[in-house]
């Protein structure tokens, strides 16, 4: 988990001008209306819909410098189904889960529940912005950690590097050997003993497995 | 110098006011100034003047410096005078030897050059200190006050403040001018935020009130004239012809079974014209009272004189009486109460959301009457082809917040928007749109219900709404209406098909405000709602003694509000009742007989009727507890034979010499002012 | 003698090794007894919540099963000194208490791994077990060599208080300064103990993870800090070894050492280096450190 940072070498170039991406005039036949509750029974206790837009989340926010949309815009959208732009947004993947919004929120709505919720939403929809390496680095995490119960930090790193691009692993390498200098940095293997029962506890939590509240 | 028995000994005092005078006047100066007056034995300056020290310092001063004048140089006469010359009396001298020289409205909360400031509040003493010398000790007059009491308005506010009067024993007429009382909150479905039926609640209030034997219910009947002052009005009621006899009406209702309309004809006012009526009616099931009345505008029998009158053969007690006239009602009360409510805001004049010209474009009110079990559907929320609207758009702040209509928040649409936004959804399943400006729900437990409301998921679109349109720009559009304003929130500009539009229209004066306003004698702000004596410390009083305000006359409010305010005037008329009497100013005229010459130009001038032709002595008199001290007589007197205390000549020309600086030489001390 | 399980997450096995050093260090020195749960999985972190968030909660769950099933009816106390895992094993209570959703599909994922999860776990952070269970003036009793006059930015990072705030106050905790002060150093005050060191994107976004983390490291140094210590691997990670890039992209003009509050902990108790990982920093302490013995004020 760590050594998410040494992924430096993809780095994300702010939008040119995220905002052009939304047009000046919305239809609502090109809305999805049932969107915002969808989300909102997701990410827990529909508070989601009492959002006053105040814009504390926003303001608390260390990242919404660098957002597309404010979260407060984004819980507007969500609730008015503005569900393209949403899930296409950059906000998303741009928490970093600090959860400063969700305890400052007045209408005590979990924001950063409700940005997992997005972000699931989008790599399920598979629209999430390809330039951000998260949505393939999680399914890298996800992968492993399904198949080894633990996270193998060195492994993690140079699948995902072969996968993405390879070239420019050598900037990062400096980093690297000073981490194994430091005893930091392995490419063990690391894996939990029982993992038939792991894959099977794992099945059974699966999406379609859910027991409804 | 007029002539004085002893010597004059003036005492001066001049209020800081915290900073509000002090900051702008330099009082220490002031003081030092006015010391060296003549006459003057005191001058001080001190914090509050108004504080329990600050009146003690005065009547300690008369106590021990044996004054006989004073002068407070503070706020406005409307706030403290009592306040001072109460203190003067407890000085022991008459409460009238005192003069008040406001230097707080006139010249510090006006004036920012301190020392332009500090010269003007000289002056204004050195005025006040020449003029108190020429005043004179008065009598204090107390009036009778009637314990008969008149409210005006039969609505909730109306309703309220007849009910607690005559709970207390109090006699109370009810003047309503249509046919049952029950106002607005009659034509409501259900009140916010706790959703209980309008009818369930104000119904019982209703019948308490026709049953009241303290009270006298006039409907159907307007005030045509008040005369008269604060303990002794005399009122004219009108009681229009109904051509129904009250006192045998049982409301069977046959008559209008039987009228010759065998269908309902014409617009309903109760339902808003969403409903017909035949010309005998009764406005609404749970009237009060429950007596049906003709129109004569529609009823056949009036227009032509040709109808079979099947109506009156209908009514087996012989109660309608097509030949009934207008009647006068001669009441004397010793206070009103008028709760005579507002109007709703007319929705064509904002054509931008097509009332009037697109059918399913309502407005709140209707609304209330379509959502309405006992409503013109029964109910049924449909629009005009019948259909259940399944999307429906409400736009908040229609004539209000509007400098192209009415200025005001009318207070009370947020809360009844989300009302009814809440039973649309209800009723239909409706997708709700409320459009607003800014979400106004500062009552009790309102944030709580404008939170259940987001929870059920009604959508809120923040912006103000640029037009209602029924040109579709793309195919799904077609065959809706289309609101069509920006969502500030996300940024983008939305058009939103919908199947039905409601106009959260603002609240107004009533349309004869201004009528009302002159037969009473009070004043109205400019936005044409009543005014209050004092906006936070007297708001449910008038400039005029004894009529008091309740309600949305007032200004916008909701019922909780209207309630409370009720209760409070009927609090304070039933004070003055108690009292039994009260005191008068005793700024009023009086006749140097021996100069009259008996010309009677003044008695037509009075404009409270104070004053008379003595045949006997052929010279003018005056009831004193009539004058106002309105002034006009004593200028109108070609003589000057009138005079009015306070106001004599020899007071009002020593004011403007000690103005004018023609009396004291006097230097001013102002090289220290900064 | 007080008995814990140690729930270690991936970061202590690898970049974060000197934390696990340091916590084993200190706590045998006060005489705690510190064991690892035996066949512990990952906890899931945020990567995984973000794919699917019911299997992120079962295997988050599976660690508490297990710390049960190997305390054998006694109360289990987990320690997960990283912050990331100290909040997901928390969260996954939290959320198995309130949300019925999560409670059902948990359990019966438990229960299809032969496992069975009876909520009696407390999940611990270093933080609280030094402070709460062992308690100040116990720790200044330990102190050999006080820092006197060091200056520390006590940085906790967001995930140890947040969203919960179970231990200390959710946006100015105190926790680590009080355990500072009796180690005879100084901690300063400052407003950024809980602000975003960026996390995972300084990885995976730098233009946007970068500056959070240079914004710490130059008010840390503004406020007179001679030493940062914080309590969270990734935390650290960012803080220590990101320094170089910091300086080639960011101009960013200072050089802090960056220590886990345990570290610093076991140099005041005079433990030895190589115990407490001290060999694995980026920014070594200075020299200084070691010649004075108190007293003296220290600049590093």
């Amino acid at each position: 988990m760590i050594l998410w940072p040494m992924l430096g070498f993809i780095r994300g170039k702010p939008h040119a001008d995220p905002r052009a991406r939304m047009r000046k005039l919305k239809y609502e036949k090109e809305l999805d209306l049932a969107f915002g509750e969808h989300v909102a029974a997701k990410a827990y206790g529909q508070k989601l819909l009492s959002c006053i837009q105040c814009g504390t989340c926003g303001s608390t926010c260390p990242l919404s410098d660098y957002m597309d949309y404010t979260p407060r815009k984004i819980i507007a959208m969500t609730r008015e189904g503005f569900k393209e732009d949403v899930l296409n947004s950059l906000t998303i993947w741009l928490c970093a889960s600090c959860y400063a919004c969700t305890v400052q929120c007045p209408r005590q709505i979990h924001i950063t529940d409700v940005m997992y919720t997005l972000k699931r939403e989008a790599i399920a929809a598979g629209v999430y912005p390809r330039r951000y390496p998260i949505p393939v680095f999680s399914r890298q995490f996800f992968d492993l950690v399904r198949r080894q119960g633990r996270n193998s930090e060195g492994r993690l790193l140079l699948k995902f590097y072969l996968k993405t691009n390879p070239f420019r692993l050598l900037s990062q390498a400096w980093l690297g050997l000073r981490l194994m200098w430091t005893g930091r940095f392995s490419l063990k293997q690391d894996r939990v003993h029982d993992m038939q029962k792991l894959k099977r506890l794992l099945a059974a939590a699966a999406p379609s497995k859910e027991v409804p509240s | 110098m007029p002539d004085h028995n002893g010597s004059i000994r003036i005492g001066f005092y001049i209020c800081h006011c915290g900073h509000n005078i002090a900051a702008t006047v330099d009082v220490e100066a002031v003081a030092r100034y006015v010391s060296g007056l003549p006459n003057v034995v005191v001058s001080r300056e001190y914090k509050y003047m108004c504080s329990d020290p600050g009146q003690e310092l005065i009547a300690q001063d008369i106590h021990d410096l044996n004054l006989n004048r004073v002068v407070v140089a503070s706020c406005s006469p409307l706030l403290h005078e009592t306040t001072f010359r109460t203190a003067v009396e407890r000085g022991g001298l008459n409460p009238f030897y005192f003069q008040m020289v406001n230097v707080r409205e006139n010249v510090s909360w006006v004036h920012e050059d301190r020392r332009a400031a500090t010269l003007k509040a000289m002056d204004l003493a050195r005025a006040a200190v020449h003029r108190v010398t020429f005043h004179k000790a008065l009598e204090r007059k107390f009036v009778h006050i009637h314990p008969d009491v008149l409210v005006v308005g039969g609505g909730i506010a109306g309703i309220h403040a007849a009910l607690t009067l005559a709970n207390s024993g109090k006699k109370v007429y009810l003047v309503e001018r249509e046919p049952t009382i029950g106002g607005h909150m009659a034509q409501f479905d259900k009140t916010f935020p706790t959703l209980d039926c309008a009818a369930c609640i104000l119904t019982p209030k209703m019948s308490a009130v026709k049953a009241h034997p303290n009270i006298k219910l006039w409907t159907y009947s307007e005030v045509s004239s008040v005369e008269g002052y604060v303990g002794s009005y005399t009122v004219k009621v009108r009681r229009k012809p109904r051509y129904v006899d009250e006192e045998l009406c049982v409301g069977c209702l046959a008559c209008i079974d039987e009228c010759v309309y065998k269908e309902p004809k014409y617009a309903d006012s109760f339902n808003l014209g969403l409903s017909k009526r035949k010309p005998v009616y009764l406005p609404f099931p749970q009237a009060t009272p429950k007596i049906v009345v003709i129109d004569p505008e529609t009823c056949i029998q009036f227009k032509s004189g040709k109808c079979k009158q099947t109506c009156v053969e209908a009514c087996d007690r012989e109660a309608i009486d097509l030949k009934q006239a207008e009647t006068v009602e001669e009441i004397k009360v010793g206070t009103i109460v008028l709760a005579t409510g507002y109007k709703t805001f007319n929705a064509r004049r904002t054509p931008q959301y097509g009332y009037g010209r697109f059918p399913n474009v309502f407005t709140s009110l209707e609304v209330e009457r379509l959502i309405n079990a006992s409503g013109p559907t029964g109910g049924h929320l449909v629009t005009r082809e019948g259909r259940e609207p399944r999307t429906v758009g409400i736009i908040h702040c229609v004539g209000s917040r509007d400098r192209n209509t009415n200025r005001w928040c009318s207070r009370t649409c947020c809360m009844y928007s989300l009302k009814l936004a809440h039973l649309l959804k209800e009723h239909t399943g409706a997708e709700v749109y409320n459009f607003y400006i800014d979400i106004r729900a500062a009552g009790k437990t309102y944030e709580e219900f404008y939170d259940r409301l987001l929870e059920e998921n009604v959508h809120f679109i923040r912006g103000r709404v640029a037009e209602v349109t029924d040109v579709a720009a793309i195919p799904e559009e077609e065959g809706h209406l289309i609101i069509r304003a920006e969502d500030t929130m996300i940024g983008v500009v939305r058009r939103i098909p919908v199947d039905m539009v409601v106009l959260a229209v603002g609240m107004e004066p009533q349309a004869d405000a201004g009528d009302v306003r002159r037969l009473f004698n009070i004043s109205c702000s400019t936005e044409g709602f009543f005014l209050e004596r004092h906006p936070k410390l007297a708001p449910v009083e008038t400039f005029t003694d004894g009529i008091f305000i309740a309600g949305a006359c007032q200004g916008p409010k909701d019922i909780p509000d209207s309630v409370a305010q009720a209760g409070a005037a009927a609090a304070q008329a039933q004070m003055l009742i108690d009292k039994g009497e009260v005191e008068l100013e005793p700024n009023t005229a009086f006749i140097d007989e021996e100069h009259c010459s008996g010309c009677k130009s003044c008695i037509p001038l009075c404009p409270f009727h104070a004053l008379s032709f003595n045949e006997a002595t052929g010279k003018a008199q005056l009831n004193a507890a009539l004058c106002k001290g309105c002034g006009t007589c004593v200028a109108a007197c070609p003589s000057g034979s009138i005079q009015q205390n306070l106001f004599e000549d020899s007071m009002i020309f020593g004011e403007i010499d000690g103005l004018m600086n023609m009396v004291y030489e006097t230097g001013k001390e102002v090289a220290d002012v900064a | 003698m007080k008995r814990y399980l140690l729930y270690p997450g991936c970061s202590l096995h690898s970049t974060g090794k000197a934390y696990g050093e340091s916590i084993g260090a200190v706590f045998s020195h006060l005489g705690l007894e510190l064991s690892e749960l035996k066949d512990w999985n990952c906890c899931g972190a945020t990567s995984y919540a973000s794919i699917d968030e019911m299997e992120a909660f079962s295997l988050a769950a599976r660690n508490l099963a297990l710390a049960e099933q190997q305390k054998d009816g006694e109360r289990p106390d987990l320690v997960a000194p990283c912050n990331a895992c100290y909040l997901v094993l928390t969260k996954t209570q939290q959320y198995m208490t309130q949300y019925d959703n999560v409670r059902k599909t948990v359990d019966r994922a438990l229960t299809e791994a032969g496992l069975m999860y009876r909520r009696s776990v407390r999940v611990r952070h270093p933080l609280d077990v030094l402070v709460n269970d062992v308690g100040l003036e116990a720790l200044q009793q330990h102190v050999k060599e006080p820092l006197n006059g060091l200056r520390v930015a006590c940085y906790y990072g967001c995930q140890v208080v947040r969203p919960f705030g179970l231990i200390d106050d959710k946006f100015h905790p105190t926790l680590m300064d009080r355990i500072v002060e009796k180690l005879g150093a100084e901690p300063v005050d400052w407003s950024l103990k809980t602000f975003c060191c960026g996390g995972s994107l300084t990885g995976t976004i730098p233009d946007a993870g970068l500056p959070l983390n240079r914004s710490i490291l130059t008010e840390a140094v503004r406020r007179g800090a001679g030493v940062i210590v914080t309590c969270c691997p990734l935390c650290q990670f960012n803080l220590e070894c990101l320094q170089n890039k910091l300086r080639a992209r960011y101009g960013l003009s200072v050089e802090i050492p960056v220590l886990y509050f345990t570290q610093l902990m076991g140099l005041a108790f005079g433990l030895d280096d190589r115990a407490l990982g001290m060999q694995r920093l980026f920014v070594p302490v200075p020299r200084r450190w070691r010649v004075l013995k108190g007293g003296d004020t220290v600049h590093a």
